[in-house]
């Protein structure tokens, strides 16, 4: 199986603090890691490179840094890493986000191509399968996923908490929902976001660590992608993040008593009221 | 302190922290008190390539060295020395095998000791044959193709879940230290059976068993080395583990002093934390160097056995002794500074006293070690 991971490389959660000033993140001297859910993912796709043969290739939108992200993916167990990465992408809103993340996934699937090297897979040269975490820790949309399967026109299935199945050009899937779960069957190739309840991500090895160290790392840049510049970075961010900010704590709810026409009739005043 | 330590090294280190970390410190209470044997513990160990640091790379080992594997057990120990003795005391067990085993050996049993798939121990020690190693009374009789062992070990660490067994046993009785030889013995194997298993005051987690071998019969090819190197064997393979001994207590001590200084800022007493009071800072103070002092020794003795220095004697021995002495000190110490909740086993300090008192007394008790510095000391002023 030819399998595409996306991470993103966050804060570590727990000591993020927010400049009251400027209601941006306070990043300075704060650990940068793999957002979490895309751990899930990441351990996923190599737990299907173990039953299935093939390869995980991880794929990272963000400044040079990040790379960091990929080569702790590789020392995991994934084959091979993409930095997407240019001036040109700063700014983007989840919409630009996954326009050139999915741009930089045809980019990788041309590479696979060219290169003849899922010979073995039995899959044919393209990408099987795209695995996202859920959402980023620090922008909580879960978009970028949905949004990369939009652009590619592939289709998504979201809180895969299960792979039940993998059969040629088919998954079955347990999808977790807010009471209980769904059994979804796809075509392939898919792309899917992953939940916490779906497996353990494995502490890295030496030699996999080792590996990682010395492993190429490519980098895709607007000139490797030739992506249309109104959809990409700034220009192509139809949202902004106008404010960051911790909301006040909410005052306490006013409790009604009585029987029940009573509260009824003392509730539909109070909105009547605040209405008006 | 900054031990220079290369970018492999610090990737060492920082894997087996992470290991210690996420998987040792949340299971030790655990094992603590159910004296399980840790196998899924030591399965995320062997996952991670950590049994590979005693074998040679050809075997499936890799970054060997007895420096990394310092790093390593210190690590491991910082947040549970009984389970870093499973880990360790395996090392102990390969190390025979690796310095003195033939193509065949290695080929045969490496392996899966460097996969973690199997565990290993080193069994010397008889109830009358402790400190005075030469006292030992299990026999090895040549008969045909085979070695038929008879004799009893006990207090061997992995005794019971280990697979495979380096014994120490006599050949010739007239020969004195030069009548012992070693040999490989795998569990299973006929005439070889388990007595009781210790109840131990600390490193409950490790199993400490009796080795009980009635007319057992194994193959003369099972024979390390030749007839009569036994105690070679032994005391090369002590040479090569010593450091990790250290090794651990040195661990033991740095995990106590790390839950010390967390605990004594926290705990407010006379409306301030406790960390502002000058006793207190002194016993940190006094702790700390002491911790650090340990582990420049340990850390100078690894160094010099992986570059072949050829007599570390007097060193390793000094390494043993202190690291371990240390430990006992500071585990002690850093429960004086929890106060009252130190001795209570809701709290994760009083196992660290327990785990630090053995380091003190097995691989040579630190008596015996200070002989071994006094004497190599008097030598060499004798030159």
């Amino acid at each position: 199986m030819n399998i595409i991971v996306c991470i993103k490389q966050v804060p570590e959660t727990t000591e993020v603090r927010i400049n009251p000033e400027t209601n941006t993140l306070m990043r300075e001297g704060v650990k940068s890691i793999i957002n979490p859910f895309d751990m899930y993912a990441i351990e996923e796709a190599i737990r299907l490179k173990e039953r299935f043969g093939g390869k995980v290739t991880v794929v990272t939108m963000g400044p040079p840094q990040a790379e960091s992200a990929l080569r702790e993916a590789i020392s995991m167990g994934a084959d091979e890493g993409y930095l997407v990465g240019d001036r040109a992408f700063a700014g983007s809103d989840t919409w630009a986000t996954s326009y050139t993340l999915a741009g930089a996934i045809k980019k990788i699937n041309q590479i696979n191509v060219a290169n003849n090297s899922l010979a073995d897979s039995g899959k044919g040269h393209g990408i099987d399968l795209i695995l996202c975490g859920k959402q980023a820790s620090d922008g909580d949309t879960a978009q970028v996923g949905p949004g990369i399967s939009t652009h590619l026109n592939i289709p998504q299935v979201t809180y895969v908490k299960k792979i039940e199945e993998v059969k040629e050009g088919m998954m079955r899937l347990e999808r977790m929902l807010e009471e209980g779960y769904e059994i979804i069957e796809t075509s392939l190739p898919a792309l899917l976001t992953v939940v916490k309840e779906i497996n353990e991500p494995r502490i890295p090895s030496l030699k996999g660590l080792m590996r990682a160290k010395s492993a190429k790392i490519t980098a895709l840049t607007q000139k490797e992608l030739n992506l249309d510049p109104q959809q990409i970075g700034l220009c192509g961010s139809p949202t902004q993040v106008v404010k960051i900010f911790t909301p006040k704590p909410r005052a306490g709810g006013q409790i009604l008593k009585g029987e029940i026409p009573d509260i009824t009739k003392q509730l539909v005043d109070l909105i009547k009221d605040e209405v008006n | 302190m900054d031990y220079l330590l290369s970018d492999e090294q610090k990737m060492i280190k920082e894997l087996a922290h992470k290991i210690a970390e996420e998987k040792i410190r949340p299971a030790a209470a655990k094992y603590d008190i159910s004296e399980e044997y840790p196998w899924e513990v030591l399965r995320v160990m062997a996952e991670s390539d950590m049994f590979g640091l005693f074998i040679p790379e050809e075997y499936g080992g890799c970054a060997t060295s007895v420096f990394n594997l310092c790093l390593a057990t210190e690590e491991f120990s910082r947040a549970c020395g009984g389970i870093a003795v499973c880990y360790a005391a395996s090392a102990l067990g390969t190390f025979p095998i690796v310095l003195f085993g033939n193509d065949e050996q290695k080929k045969k049993y490496l392996p899966d000791l460097a996969k973690g798939k199997k565990v290993a121990a080193f069994a010397i020690t008889e109830p009358e044959a402790g400190s005075d190693a030469s006292g030992i009374k299990t026999v090895a009789k040549k008969e045909g193709n085979h070695y038929v062992l008879n004799g009893l070990k006990h207090f061997i660490t992995n005794g019971g879940d280990a697979e495979t067994y380096v014994v120490i046993a006599m050949t010739d009785k007239t020969k004195g230290a030069r009548g012992a030889s070693a040999f490989i013995v795998e569990k299973g194997t006929p005439g070889f059976t388990f007595g009781k298993k210790e109840d131990k005051f600390g490193i409950r987690a490790s199993s400490t068993r009796e080795l009980v071998f009635t007319d057992c019969k194994i193959p003369a090819e099972n024979l390390l080395a030749k007839e009569g190197m036994g105690f070679i064997v032994t005391m090369r393979t002590f040479d090569m583990s010593r450091p990790g001994v250290a090794a651990q207590a040195l661990g033991i001590a740095q995990g106590a002093l790390e839950l010390a200084v967390k605990y004594v800022h926290q705990r407010v007493q006379f409306g301030k934390a406790i960390s502002s009071f000058q006793g207190i800072q002194w016993m940190l103070a006094d702790m700390a160097t002491e911790v650090e002092a340990a582990r420049g020794l340990v850390y100078s003795t690894a160094r010099m056995v992986d570059a072949g220095v050829k007599d570390v004697s007097k060193e390793s021995a000094m390494a043993k002794m202190y690291a371990s002495d240390v430990a006992m000190k500071v585990t002690v110490d850093a429960l004086q500074l929890f106060g009252g909740y130190g001795y209570m086993k809701d709290y994760p300090i009083e196992k660290y006293v327990r785990d630090a008192k053995i380091t003190q007394i097995y691989e040579g008790t630190n008596q015996v070690q200070r002989g071994i510095i006094a004497l190599k000391l008097i030598k060499e002023m004798a030159k």
